[in-house]
């Protein structure tokens, strides 16, 4: 057992959170929006090699492992960096052609299958990613096409869009089975993604609350603000031991189990389902108590909290409810329901 | 991160599985809730046989904190009755790190062979979490003190050989500067027992303290330092030593009973239930940390107030949900016909909201993180 970063992870992080705090301060996210995409940043990514660090190095990448790669979303989180850096990593992991290994094409993956008639719905990225990875029908496809470079006006100022899965360059990658690897990594890399917003967004509110004066001192020492805020920590902390839990299953070479009975659950995807829903929870937690701390200035678009408060909705909706998750976790926590049971 | 266990570790777990399994037998199990004493004299004995009990003090060296946290997480999963050794290991531990060489050739040897166990006496009828206030007196007389006062929540009275009592012992000084702790025999004359029963079945006391005369042997720590004696064994208590993982039983049982009832398809059911596990795992990784942390010479104290307000209320609200999901045969209790979960269910539901108030309250510990964890100022109130 080992529950702190190793020396490798210590310099991933300090090495991301560098250029974020440089290249992604809030004034850049905002300058982003409405697409939400900042290609400067990309291509600064680009050159560091951030956008194949997960893809194996048989297939010209740099081999992080998923453990490494939450640490790097967790960065991407705290600053809200305006890079589709998770999903493109997970479909860089699924598809390692070389243009999406090296960066210089943005590909993404679509959460949810395609529509009868071939739509891939709100795919995240989709507005700026060329290459589309997802499942149609009974099949996982990769599909080339032009990015529309426009997203409809939305929650998180996010870049998502609607794309064919059938109208490009169109690429059978297996069966539809075999996204479901795919989607438990993109919900890890999410849900550390969200501890990230988490966290900045305790910090924001700490801050604040230390340095509005109402009565003639820091509302940070009123008892019913502080109580509000060390709420957060715990679930700060507990969402990130869960979601590198799910990093860790996800590097063993063998499956791991889901005794719900004996609480010793080991099994990738539940693990990556479990920290989805516990993280995207504690974000809008942090955000919703950050936001009402700094009164009626956290519903202005002057500072910075409402940037993260939209965040933390829109990074977790763009798959799907954290309720609706839970069911889907049910089947492989408790053994699905049975026919006719009803 | 690497969350796996030692190959030691794992047999140390499965030994402690096997004699769990052994020795906590459904009898076991009803005596307890029979009896209000949340304690098993032939689970302690089984567990200083094979060593657990030494390795589990906190500091004494045996074992490492890791054990520590599995034993309690195994006892509690198991709904083993634990409350008995849980405060036993710990104040051993205190008096392994500030007992004299006197005390702890006295008192030692028969906490670790599971013949004896420590109840506490902390908290008075009037100062509860205002603990450094209490008024409990010990009076000075040559090599002797003489202890007049009473204690309340004396839990484990009814059974333990020893005593842990916080005192007064300078009423001029700064609150938390005049309490001296002792510990000595509970056969010592002029104590008086009274049972405190409580909705949770647990017994607890109200203890009463009358012209008792001891010797300055029996102090623990220095004469006005025991605030700082008192420091120590919070520190063990809001870490790994139980209380975190109530849930998982619950949630074995109640399930157990809802698919028998054909409540498992319904997706109320089935979302409130994931929630608890997620909930449960999440409980057990903070507890875990705690035990990483002390074990790599962390200071794991605040870790633990956030862990016991998180677990705790995560238990309250698992326990009225489940209570909620079973409906009318969620209010029969054991060994009742038609009781959800043979009973678990409504015991949980009344067992539950002591879990927030003992050991440090939710609020008590929330400004402990707002001060010593986000750094924000003493609060106005």
């Amino acid at each position: 057992m080992n529950l702190g970063l190793s020396e490798d992870q210590l310099a991933i992080e300090e090495a991301f959170t560098r250029l974020f705090v440089r290249e992604s301060p809030p004034a850049v996210v905002r300058a982003a929006e409405p697409l939400g995409f900042d290609r400067s940043l990309w291509d600064r990514l680009v050159d560091m090699g951030a956008p194949g660090m997960g893809v194996a190095a048989e297939t010209g990448g740099d081999g992080a492992t998923l453990s490494d790669l939450v640490v790097v979303a967790e960065s991407v989180g705290h600053a809200i960096a305006p890079v589709p850096l998770i999903e493109h990593i997970v479909a860089a992991r699924a598809h390692p052609v070389d243009d999406v290994v090296e960066g210089a094409t943005i590909a993404t993956i679509s959460l949810r299958p395609a529509r009868p008639d071939g739509t891939w719905r709100l795919v995240p990225a989709g507005a700026i990613a060329d290459v589309v990875l997802g499942v149609d029908g009974d099949e996982l496809v990769a599909v080339r096409s032009p990015a529309p470079g426009e997203a409809p006006r939305n929650h998180a100022a996010a870049p998502i869009s609607d794309r064919s899965a059938r109208v490009g360059e169109r690429t059978v990658l297996g069966p539809a089975a075999d996204f479901a690897r795919a989607l438990s990594e993109w919900k890890s890399l999410t849900a550390a993604a969200l501890v990230g917003i988490s966290v900045a967004a305790l910090q924001l509110g700490r801050d604040y609350a230390m340095s509005r004066h109402q009565f003639g001192v820091p509302i940070g020492s009123f008892q019913a603000v502080q109580h509000g805020l060390a709420d957060l920590p715990a679930l700060i902390d507990g969402a990130r031991l869960l979601t590198h839990k799910a990093a860790w299953s996800g590097d063993q070479p063998a499956p791991g189990i889901c005794n719900v009975d004996d609480a010793d659950i080991t099994d990738f995807d539940c693990l990556a389902g479990m920290a989805f829903v516990f993280a995207a929870e504690t974000a809008t937690r942090s955000t919703d108590r950050s936001l009402h701390f700094h009164g009626g200035y956290g519903f202005s678009e002057e500072y910075d909290i409402q940037l993260y408060y939209r965040r933390a909705r829109g990074w977790a909706l763009v798959f799907d409810d954290p309720s609706r998750e839970c069911l889907r976790l049910a089947d492989g926590l408790f053994g699905p329901v049975a026919v006719g049971a009803a | 991160m690497d969350f796996s266990l030692s190959p030691q570790i794992e047999e140390y777990r499965r030994e402690l599985k096997e004699i769990i399994a052994r020795v906590i037998t459904p009898e076991v199990v009803e005596e307890q809730h029979r009896s209000g004493t949340f304690n098993s004299d032939a689970l302690n004995l089984a567990l200083a046989r094979g060593g657990y009990l030494e390795r589990a003090v906190p500091g004494l060296g045996k074992g490492d904190p890791v054990e520590l946290w599995l034993l309690f997480n195994e006892l509690e999963k198991a709904g083993a009755p634990y409350d008995g050794i849980s405060i036993t290991m710990m104040i051993a531990g205190v008096v392994n790190a500030v007992g004299t060489d006197w005390q702890k050739e006295r008192i030692l040897p028969s906490l670790l062979s599971g013949e004896a166990l420590v109840c506490m006496g902390y908290s008075e009828p009037d100062y509860g979490s205002d603990v450094a206030s209490i008024v409990t007196r010990a009076e000075r007389d040559g090599d002797e003190w003489v202890i007049n006062g009473a204690k309340m929540w004396t839990t484990m009275a009814q059974a333990a050989k020893w005593l842990i009592l916080l005192t007064r012992t300078d009423t001029e000084a700064p609150k938390h500067k005049g309490l001296t702790m002792f510990l000595f025999p509970m056969d010592t004359p002029g104590i008086t027992v009274d049972p405190v029963p409580t909705m949770g079945t647990e017994r607890t006391n109200a203890t009463f303290y009358d012209n008792v005369r001891i010797s300055d042997q029996w102090r623990l720590g220095e004469v006005n330092g025991g605030w700082k004696t008192m420091g120590v064994a919070l520190s063990f208590e809001r870490g790994v030593m139980g209380g975190t993982s109530q849930s998982v039983q619950m949630l074995r049982e109640f399930r157990r009973w809802a698919e028998a009832e054909g409540l498992m398809a319904d997706p109320l059911v089935r979302e409130r239930l994931v929630r608890v596990a997620i909930d449960s795992e999440v409980a057990k990784l903070l507890t875990q940390r705690s035990a990483w942390t002390a074990a790599t010479g962390g200071e794991a104290g605040l870790q633990g107030s956030m862990t016991k307000v998180f677990a705790t209320e995560a238990y309250q609200k698992a326990s009225r949900w489940t209570q909620e999901m079973a409906g009318a045969e969620g209010l029969l209790q054991f060994d009742e016909p038609d009781a959800a979960a043979d009973g678990w269910v409504e015991y949980h539901a009344r067992h539950a909201p002591v879990t927030t108030i003992y050991g440090g309250t939710s609020e008590i510990n929330r400004n402990n993180i707002a001060e010593r964890h986000l750094g924000l100022p003493k609060a106005r109130r």
